[in-house]
């Protein structure tokens, strides 16, 4: 239906924002000590486990890594069609970390605010930061990233697509009009 | 998946698909009830009303907390504490309940049928906790929950049920689920609790227990209603537990993974001995863990599946 769809990052430039972002959350939480990795599904968690697998590279540190589900805590049901759900995935305690909030796009932010309360409710971390791969605008929360792979102004009736391939690793952002 | 039932009233309703999204929509809020802060808000304003007419420990209970957990309001009413005794009918007791605007009312009754009765004219979800000799849809799909997390899955597997076939809801949901699930089903009880046309429903009647236990990856025992038809349809409760009773040495007939499960309460000495219900491969207690996350996706497509069948 959409008829035209623009790419707005290749492989090549996600790998770069995520190295960058990888190196960012390092220098701003001066290292692994009591950091970790969330995703939000799907997509988040995908972009996640990348994230871990580059801080591995330079740090040579796995930080330990945990998939979210924010389904239950959505403000939206009985407006929505599909009532599917995922499972929440966090095999760590959460009490005094620093959790890195990880999603592909952040768009009016509710999405966020679902997955901060679904992470209190499994525990009392020291702060939680947000990583976003592509920051699209059109918040309707007070909510900010901490750290951006791509600031990109669109139409509220656009689209933005991140596509993955079928090991999980990101292939390509585009936009659709 | 569009989930499109604002009613759950028994397994009829729901297809193979449909049943398979509700099972995987319990794995999701069975995490929760593991966590030391049980609760999400993903009902939160909704009100739950469980209007039980007939005694209800386990259902009662784990329907409150499944409500519960979801940051639902649950509010219980049992029959003896009713305006039913002061002789209003059902449907004016179901009236004015729904005055007070319930979101799903959740409901056990004596009389089949009867949640069909009300679904068709209130406006609230309703939810069967079972009804007469009819259907109790969630003890059927909390037991194919527990099959499946045991087993792996549900399809190809042979389930024997045994006892009083004729006058359980649980078996008539459960036949249905497992078949559409792709279960073999074999029954077995004394000829007085075998109902007519049983075959209809898909299953195999077994000449003995043995037979229906014979390579049997599940066994399900039922519970003889001491307080019902128990006394007249058999001699004695010896005869009984010795043709019907599971013990240790008949259940190595079975598959030797094979799990044993009762919908409770028991009768142990009776329709099973209290070697087997407390042996290795009983998961009778898991069943009972289970039926929470079960009540918590029913309540959940019950609430979410309301609107898109209005709108």
């Amino acid at each position: 239906m959409l008829a035209e769809a623009t790419e707005i990052l290749d492989s090549a430039s996600v790998q770069r924002a995520l190295t960058r972002i990888a190196h960012e959350i390092l220098e701003h939480n001066k290292g692994t000590d009591n950091l970790v990795l969330i995703g939000i599904r799907t997509g988040g968690d995908y972009l996640a486990a990348q994230l871990q697998q580059k801080i591995s590279e330079i740090e040579g540190i796995n930080v330990p890594l945990g998939t979210i589900d924010i389904t239950m805590y959505r403000d939206d049901l009985g407006s929505r069609n599909d009532l599917a759900m995922g499972q929440t995935d966090i095999r760590f305690p959460l009490g005094d970390r620093k959790v890195v909030l990880i999603d592909d796009v952040l768009f009016t932010g509710r999405t966020i605010r679902a997955a901060m309360d679904a992470l209190i409710d499994l525990g009392r971390p020291r702060n939680i930061q947000l990583a976003i791969l592509i920051d699209r605008g059109h918040r309707e929360l007070p909510i900010r990233p901490d750290y951006i792979g791509r600031n990109l102004p669109t139409a509220r009736d656009e689209q933005i697509e991140v596509e993955f391939d079928a090991q999980h690793v990101p292939v390509r952002v585009s936009l659709l009009k | 998946m569009n989930f499109q039932h604002r009613h759950v009233l028994g397994i009829k309703q729901f297809n193979a698909e449909e049943l398979n999204f509700i099972l995987d929509t319990a794995e999701s809020f069975k995490e929760i009830n593991t966590r030391s802060i049980k609760k999400v808000p993903t009902l939160r304003g909704k009100t739950i009303i469980n209007l039980f007419f007939e005694a209800s420990t386990r259902t009662r209970t784990s329907f409150e907390i499944a409500g519960k957990r979801l940051s639902a309001d649950t509010v219980n009413i049992s029959g003896s504490a009713s305006s039913v005794v002061k002789g209003e009918t059902l449907e004016d007791t179901a009236r004015n309940i729904e005055a007070m605007h319930p979101d799903i009312i959740v409901m056990r009754h004596s009389a089949s049928g009867s949640s069909d009765y009300l679904a068709a004219r209130l406006n609230c979800s309703v939810v069967n906790a079972g009804d007469g000799t009819h259907e109790h849809p969630s003890q059927a799909l909390l037991d194919a929950f527990t099959i499946r997390q045991h087993r792996g899955k549900i399809a190809g597997l042979k389930v024997a049920i045994i006892g009083d076939i004729a006058h359980s809801r649980v078996v008539r949901s459960n036949i249905n689920c497992l078949k559409k699930l792709g279960a073999e089903v074999v029954v077995a009880g004394p000829k007085t609790m075998l109902p007519p046309g049983l075959e209809m429903l898909g299953c195999r009647v077994a000449p003995s227990l043995s037979d229906a236990l014979e390579d049997a990856d599940v066994v399900m025992m039922l519970r003889i209603q001491l307080e019902r038809q128990g006394k007249s349809l058999i001699p004695s409760l010896r005869e009984y537990s010795r043709f019907f009773g599971l013990n240790e040495n008949n259940l190595k007939l079975a598959k030797p993974d094979a799990i044993v499960m009762h919908p409770g309460p028991m009768n142990r000495g009776v329709e099973i001995s209290t070697a087997v219900a407390d042996g290795p491969q009983n998961v009778i207690l898991d069943q009972v863990e289970n039926g929470v996350a079960i009540r918590m996706a029913l309540l959940y497509l019950a609430a979410g599946g309301d609107k898109m069948v209005e709108g």
